[in-house]
């Protein structure tokens, strides 16, 4: 029965990151129409730059989280403002590709910068276990999960009650007339932009400590596709269940099953979602259909 | 010689031809004898980048026909050529067929699992679609490192080397005229069935799929016939990369195989089967190129040449951007530009035929 405790904490915990880097691409998706290959990439990033900002420059945690972010939004606003903007309107394989493209040039330019070797530094989240009855738990596992849930809520509060978050959700439901109620779509975009960067930081900066900074973490960003489609493209709460199931799916076949099949049993999931109800368990139900 | 200052046919034959011109047939006639006289000249280390060139263009004109003809979007091209090399290697190592058909043999295989990955294309379409055929790649990449009995998971399978009337083809110059064969003969094939009315069914289908079924297109099974062709070249392309190496590795083909595919038929031009040749030979030829340099600048300047695959990583990315801002229609467009120019030279007051095709 621990066992299973510890599986589920540290699948939680691994949902929760995947739910950070799903979130991102939702909001991406909800503002603009593009799914976010790089977003996988943007996680990487933020593994980094926390390095960067905290160990390499010595700064404390605070200022240094402080940082990370500020550095990561500029680099989201900065490919948004030179690379998205002018595709605006192309069709769907462009805008594929263009993230594709981008996760290829920040893998680039992470890795000439950082090298392939893994880096360590101390965790921001304290180190040691918690004891929950019979089992004992990472500290830094645990706590993730209250730390992606409270950034998501955080997210969710900005699509309902913020200017900026409801701008957005009306340039989701129609462009045209969100355009003529004096909706500034630039600006909405680079907000959407900025807001992937933010909750892909604060996953990088969970990963940073929870698994180390390695060339390795931007292979998340494939395995947040079967999370977005299972919770729907369009909706964080979605997202946080999707991620739940995923992370949890994943540990307990890692484990029970073996054979490497949690790697592939997510994305068999996701051929079943898509058959099944492509939008999701709680996208909206408007879909290109043949 | 008369000065052109347009395209004007006076007969059905000549419209219809794929080379009407008699500067088109040229132009043909002077690459084609390139194409004859290049392994006489080159080392093999040119022959080897000319085999894998030669490879890709038939692998980016079967992705080609899919995604930039049919307009279905698919991220498991790897997955595709996997299946053709697995296909057709075990083949040849188990049950002794020849090479020649066990190559045509693994591209019907592929071709059939082609068409059922594209069984949610039925339902699906665009960005749907796209995650889908990701999920199809992930599925067959599994499949490949962990169904060990016939695939050897991570150990790499020997081929043995093609044999013609009795001489082994292990050779870059032997080989170099299958590749070029194969190549010249997707191309003719993919140019026939874009202007057959199944090609242009695709088209109809990728411009705008209700109108295409109105005028009587059945655009599910025109879609499966883009997946099954599509594939299949995919599958002939894969094949011929086991037989090339005379081994087959699960690395050759992931999901990255898959987007450098998508990157030579962007930076080529979709829809067009020019554009799939310039853009393999591009990307085929770009990362040698940046490889050669860090080799030459090793003991002069070892910190940049360090830092190089991380650039060609980087370059890469940066190519498809700067074509997909600048260029969407690729290399193809590019290269009818340049044409377009010459073509009624001196005057300037008339474009002939764009560079469509």
């Amino acid at each position: 029965m621990d066992i299973f405790l510890q599986l589920t904490v540290s699948g939680l915990s691994t949902g929760m990151i995947y739910a950070l880097a799903a979130a991102g691409l939702v909001v991406i998706y909800k503002a603009s129409d593009v799914i976010n290959f790089a977003q996988g990439d943007l996680l990487l990033l933020g593994t980094y730059l926390v390095f960067f900002s905290v160990a390499q420059t010595g700064l404390p945690w605070s200022l240094g989280v402080l940082l990370t972010l500020l550095l990561a939004v500029a680099v989201a606003l900065a490919v948004e403002r030179l690379v998205l903007r002018p595709l605006v309107g192309e069709p769907i394989i462009s805008m594929i590709m263009v993230t594709i493209g981008l996760s290829s040039v920040l893998r680039g330019v992470i890795g000439a910068i950082w090298g392939p070797n893994p880096r360590s530094f101390d965790s921001f989240l304290p180190a040691g276990e918690l004891a929950f009855g019979p089992a004992t738990l990472a500290t830094d596992r645990v706590l993730s999960i209250p730390i992606a849930l409270a950034v998501l809520a955080g997210l969710g509060f900005f699509f309902r009650f913020t200017r900026d978050g409801i701008a957005m959700r009306a340039i989701a439901d129609d462009q045209q007339a969100a355009l003529s109620m004096g909706i500034s779509i630039p600006r909405v975009f680079g907000v959407a932009w900025g807001l992937a960067a933010v909750s892909a930081a604060i996953g990088g900066i969970m990963l940073a400590g929870i698994v180390g900074v390695s060339p390795n973490v931007g292979s998340i960003g494939l395995r947040v596709f079967p999370v977005v489609i299972l919770g729907g493209l369009d909706s964080i709460g979605g997202a946080v269940l999707g991620g739940a199931v995923i992370g949890l799916l994943e540990v307990y076949i890692g484990f029970y099953v073996g054979h490497g099949l949690n790697l592939v049993v997510p994305y068999v999931v996701l051929v079943l979602v898509l058959m099944i109800r492509p939008y999701g368990l709680f996208g909206k139900e408007v879909i290109e259909r043949v | 010689m008369s000065l052109e200052c347009g395209v004007f046919h006076t007969r059905y034959e000549a419209d219809m031809g794929l080379r009407p011109r008699p500067v088109q047939r040229i132009r043909l006639g002077v690459f084609a004898l390139f194409v004859l006289l290049f392994p006489f000249v080159a080392g093999p280390y040119w022959l080897n980048l000319a085999n894998q060139v030669a490879i890709a263009t038939v692998g980016a004109i079967g992705l080609n026909l899919l995604v930039g003809s049919t307009g279905q979007i698919s991220l498991g091209h790897g997955a595709f050529m996997a299946i053709g090399a697995y296909t057709s290697g075990l083949l040849t190592l188990h049950l002794g067929v020849p090479w020649g058909a066990s190559i045509f043999a693994a591209a019907l295989v592929t071709a059939a699992v082609g068409a059922f990955f594209g069984l949610p294309s039925l339902r699906l379409k665009g960005l749907y679609l796209a995650i889908a055929t990701l999920a199809a790649q992930e599925i067959v990449e599994w499949g490949m490192t962990n169904w060990t009995a016939v695939t050897g998971g991570a150990e790499a399978i020997v081929v043995p080397a093609p044999v013609l009337f009795g001489v082994r083809l292990n050779s870059d110059f032997a080989f170099y005229w299958i590749a070029v064969l194969t190549a010249g003969g997707a191309a003719l094939f993919a140019a026939n069935l874009l202007r057959s009315r199944v090609g242009r069914a695709f088209e109809a289908v990728r411009d705008q799929d209700i109108a295409a079924s109105v005028i009587g297109v059945d655009v599910f099974r025109t879609k499966l016939l883009a997946f099954a062709t599509s594939s299949f070249l995919a599958g002939l392309a894969g094949a011929m990369i086991a037989f090339h190496r005379n081994i087959i590795t699960w690395e050759r083909f992931t999901l990255s195989t898959s987007i450098l595919f998508l990157a030579m038929i962007i930076v080529g031009g979709l829809g067009s089967i020019r554009g799939s040749f310039l853009g393999a030979a591009l990307i085929t030829l770009l990362p040698a190129m940046i490889d050669n340099l860090g080799r030459s600048i090793q003991d002069t300047a070892p910190q940049i040449a360090a830092v190089l695959p991380y650039a060609q990583q980087a370059v890469f990315g940066i190519v498809i951007i700067l074509f997909l801002i600048f260029e969407p229609r690729g290399l193809s467009r590019l290269w009818g530009n340049v044409k377009d120019y010459f073509h009624v030279w001196p005057f300037a007051y008339r474009r002939g035929e764009s560079g469509a095709r």
